[in-house]
């Protein structure tokens, strides 16, 4: 399937400036005109990308964590479980090559290299290879089908336009990217204390959101329903523009996950920080929107009737936004006895605001493709790194190296013969080692543990089936 | 299963429990009469179920139901023998219920009915064996366990609206991935990959694995008797098989019990007051006509003998009608000997028994035929014009129209006497001459009050 469109519009650097950069330039740190004459153009195009893929792209780390362990030495590693991969390019020219399989490390490497890949997507391990997969059937016994896929989730910011005012679209800035801070906090608690899984990696996407990857070997081995079922359990938001109320509690009680969510991570981020990044009070036609959540005309009236006139005068000090909010919710929440409709309504407004909202269809299906950490966005040139669960309020989007950047960093160390790898001269060193130390020794190690012990127990079932 | 001709030895049950899954027909013998009553017996359980849940019957009184019908129906005099009447009564039934889809359909969801039921009254040990044998691989959550899950789990409860009662301690944790329905609507709470389980979700899984074991099963059991059971046993079982899922299973009214009779001069009041529609049509259509085609005579004319009408009273009346037609002597050549054959006095001397709902609904009236069960075979327009003429109100029409819509047509008919006689009936209509025998209970007890 080959997609041809017009090329992108970007500015070509002549050979000079780039090709051989790294080894001819002369540095002199000391010297500012030294850093001008190594900046880099803040652009994206083929040529950085061929530097990045040559010298900074982690090929061996992802090979290994593809691998699963499988890399090994052990009999009962399986050699044919990485060339059983899908990868997936997107070339210059949005040209798409799917079902892209490799045997080893190096064909990996080589290939990415050679094809330089605007986006590189990993799929799941068929039942054969993929270069194979013609002759297989679709169903019957002997099929081309997924056997194994990470758990993946996706989460991005423009499915929250209806509640963020400061951006729309594509853009993204401090104060609507805290949505996807709290996201990470509650799925990531969820699935690590309800679902018991350990081996999950958060990646930003580029741009405007994050993608998540459970690499458990239970979660790899799930099933598409069972995908379904966690997505569904993750699910809150459920509407679309013509439904007013799009979240909605009819229970005695919430259930102790979303409780949980709500009083660790929604309900103080909420009046904390989003109420007043959106100022989501601030204008008439913004807190209509949270009326329309009130199914009650005599409590949205009086609220009305309070704040239009409190439009003329605004002597408080305190926040207009912060103010409106505590009127609301001392309203809904005080003692008289509410109707079925209003009982959680307060919870459902925060919700509405602040709750993850997944893309169902990313999650429910094993054969779905997803970008792979470390690619570079084509439209931000920055690079797609991993994001630590436990600090993520302290990830800045607009931080994130791009690679210019990373090719100026490049340029500036080139002296520096104290470390093994380009990479760890550049910003991108600490986003590697992280993904190293954080995810994927703690897996490799659960992996190497996982395939000697049901090598074991297979041994010791054949023993058994053996004796008389 | 073995079927002989004479005592059978008994095989002693393996389960722990007396709930029978039915995963292979055991090894036992079994007589030929005990083949079929037991599974008749077994039919009035399953059928009494089906009748309380096209009423809508709560799943508690469901429960009741199945109880009170299992209890009357499958005991047997040797209590060792309880178990072995359980077991083959529900083999042969899947011989019964495995030809076509509906039957399929039907058997599947009582059986599933009667093993949900029976299933929450074993004992905690018992269930846990059961569902072992489901391989399904749930553990037990032990008491201080609970108790310290025990708000977590009274929140989900609480959180789909089914608060946690006193009584509700027992709880099994599963792999999560095991419960994809439960854990997609948030219905258990989900702690390091183990979904805590409360009962009456169990007992629904459970029930769920029972359905779909027993509907592989009855699919096999269909082939194996297209293919070669049928032809084998077509001397000995087969036309037992065959006439078992049309059974009627209520008092036969071959002998008219409170009423002994009838007379003709009577007769127009009675069907008036006291005839179920399908009857009273015929009954209209031969004033009318002067003459029933063979259906209509067979329903008609058994009819009329259930209700009461002695045979000489039986040829005046049939004669009266159709000499106006045909005249005396050809009635006296060509009908008045097959009235006398109903009333066994011809030919084999059988002692014919008035139809049954379930005979009369599965019958098909061609063209000029009148017999059959309006409430199946006529148009809604000609129903609706049929009610009015017995007075039924507008509601009441609209509900009767609504159960046949359903197809549940006997229930159709209960709600028509129940209009017309202001009050209920409570045991449903399943025999005409069940209809007029408690109309005619109505009618009497109303002639005394006004007396």
């Amino acid at each position: 399937m080959l997609l041809l469109s017009s090329r992108a519009q970007h500015t070509t650097m002549t050979r000079e400036e780039i090709g051989n950069g790294s080894e001819d330039m002369v540095i002199d740190e000391c010297e500012p005109e030294g850093r001008e004459r190594n900046s880099v153009p803040d652009e994206f195009n083929a040529n950085y990308l061929k530097v990045y893929y040559g010298k900074l792209f982690p090929h061996a780390d992802i090979f290994k964590w593809i691998s699963y362990g499988n890399d090994g030495k052990h009999p009962a590693c399986d050699q044919s479980y990485f060339s059983r991969r899908e990868f997936s390019y997107t070339l210059d020219n949005d040209i798409y090559l799917r079902y892209q399989s490799f045997n080893s490390a190096s064909e990996l490497e080589n290939s990415i290299k050679e094809k330089c890949p605007f986006k590189i997507d990993i799929g799941p391990v068929y039942s054969v290879d993929p270069a194979k997969r013609h002759a297989y059937a679709q169903t019957g016994d002997n099929v081309f089908t997924p056997v194994e896929r990470e758990l993946v989730f996706d989460i991005d910011i423009t499915d929250y336009d209806d509640v963020r005012y400061c951006c729309s679209g594509a853009d993204v800035c401090l104060d609507c990217w805290p949505l996807m801070t709290v996201a990470i906090k509650v799925i990531d608690t969820s699935l690590r204390d309800d679902f018991g899984f350990n081996h999950i990696l958060w990646v930003f996407s580029g741009r405007r959101g994050v993608h998540c990857w459970v690499c458990d070997g239970k979660a790899r081995r799930l099933t598409n329903e069972q995908r379904a079922s966690i997505a569904e359990y993750f699910r809150v938001y459920k509407g679309n523009e013509n439904s007013l109320k799009k979240v909605s509690f009819t229970g005695l009680a919430l259930h102790p996950f979303l409780a949980r969510s709500y009083s660790e991570v929604l309900k103080d981020f909420f009046k904390s920080k989003l109420l007043l990044s959106q100022k989501l009070f601030s204008t008439e036609e913004r807190y209509e929107k949270i009326l329309e959540m009130i199914p009650d005309e005599s409590i949205t009236s009086e609220l009305r009737g309070k704040w239009q006139e409190n439009k003329r005068s605004s002597i408080s000090k305190e926040d207009t936004n912060v103010v409106r909010w505590q009127q609301l919710k001392h309203i809904l929440q005080s003692g008289r006895p509410k109707a079925q409709g209003l009982r959680r309504c307060v919870e459902e407004i925060v919700f509405s605001f602040t709750y993850p909202r997944l893309d169902m269809e990313v999650s429910k299906h094993m054969n779905h493709l997803l970008k792979a950490p470390f690619c570079v966005h084509p439209k931000t040139g920055r690079v797609c790194v991993p994001i630590d669960p436990n600090c993520c309020e302290e990830f800045d989007p607009t931080a994130v190296p791009t690679l210019s950047k990373l090719l100026e960093e490049m340029n500036m160390g080139t002296l520096r013969a104290d470390v093994d790898n380009e990479w760890d001269r550049t910003s991108l060193g600490k986003s590697i080692r992280f993904f190293r130390s954080s995810f994927l020794q703690p897996l490799l190690k659960s992996c190497k543990e996982e395939i000697e012990n049901s090598y074991n127990a297979k041994l010791q079932h054949s023993k058994n089936s053996m004796s008389w | 299963m073995e079927i002989y001709g004479y005592q059978r030895k008994a095989l002693h049950s393996d389960a722990i429990s007396t709930l029978p899954l039915y995963r292979s027909a055991p090894p036992l013998d079994v007589r030929l009469e005990d083949f079929e009553l037991f599974a008749i017996d077994r039919l009035r359980v399953l059928k009494g179920i089906s009748d309380g849940l096209s009423r809508g019957k709560k799943p508690e009184e469901i429960d009741n139901l199945a109880k009170d019908l299992w209890k009357a129906n499958m005991r047997h005099p040797e209590a060792s023998e309880v178990v072995n009447k359980d077991i083959i009564s529900h083999f042969v039934l899947r011989l019964v219920y495995c030809r076509t889809e509906d039957l399929r359909k039907w058997f599947l969801s009582m059986e599933t009915a009667l093993f949900r039921y029976r299933f929450r009254l074993e004992s905690a040990e018992a269930q846990r064996a059961l569902m072992a044998e489901f391989d399904l691989p749930y553990k037990a959550v032990s008491n201080s366990e609970f108790e310290s899950m025990k708000d977590n789990l009274g929140q989900v409860a609480r959180s789909i609206g089914q608060p946690l009662t006193p009584a509700d301690t027992k709880f099994y944790t599963v792999p999560f991935e095991e419960v994809p329905e439960l854990v997609a609507g948030r219905r258990v709470f989900v702690h390091k990959g183990h979904a805590y389980v409360a009962m009456n979700q169990v007992v629904s899984l459970v029930a769920t694995q029972f359905r779909s074991h027993l509907s592989k099963a009855l699919i096999l059991t269909n082939r194996k008797w297209t293919s070669s059971i049928r032809e084998q046993e077509k001397d000995r079982l087969t036309p037992i098989v065959e006439a078992l899922c049309t059974s009627y299973l209520g008092p036969d009214y071959s002998e008219p019990r409170e009423f002994a009779e009838i007379s003709i001069r009577d007769i127009d009041q009675i069907a008036m007051s006291s005839f179920p529609l399908c009857m009273r049509h015929l009954f209209e259509k031969l004033r009318e006509d002067h003459h029933l085609k063979h259906g209509g005579r067979m329903q008609l004319g058994l009819f009329l003998k259930g209700v009461g009408l002695k045979l000489d009273d039986a040829l005046a009346f049939w004669k009266a009608e159709f000499s106006q037609k045909v005249g005396a002597e050809r009635f006296d050549k060509e009908y008045a000997y097959s009235i006398r054959h109903n009333y066994g006095r011809e030919g084999k001397r059988t002692d014919y028994t008035p139809f049954s709902c379930q005979k009369i609904i599965s019958s098909t009236p061609g063209v000029g035929d009148h017999h059959g069960c309006p409430y199946r075979h006529f148009s809604e327009e000609n129903l609706r014009a049929a009610l009015g003429k017995m007075r039924v109100n507008s509601r009441a029409v609209e509900d009767v129209m609504d159960k046949v819509r359903n197809r549940h047509y006997q229930l159709a008919c209960t709600l028509t006497f129940e209009a017309v006689h202001g009050t209920s009936c409570d045991a449903g209509i399943n025999h005409p001459n069940q209809y007029f025998s408690e109309s005619q209970k109505v009618v009497q007890s109303k002639q005394v009050e006004d007396v």
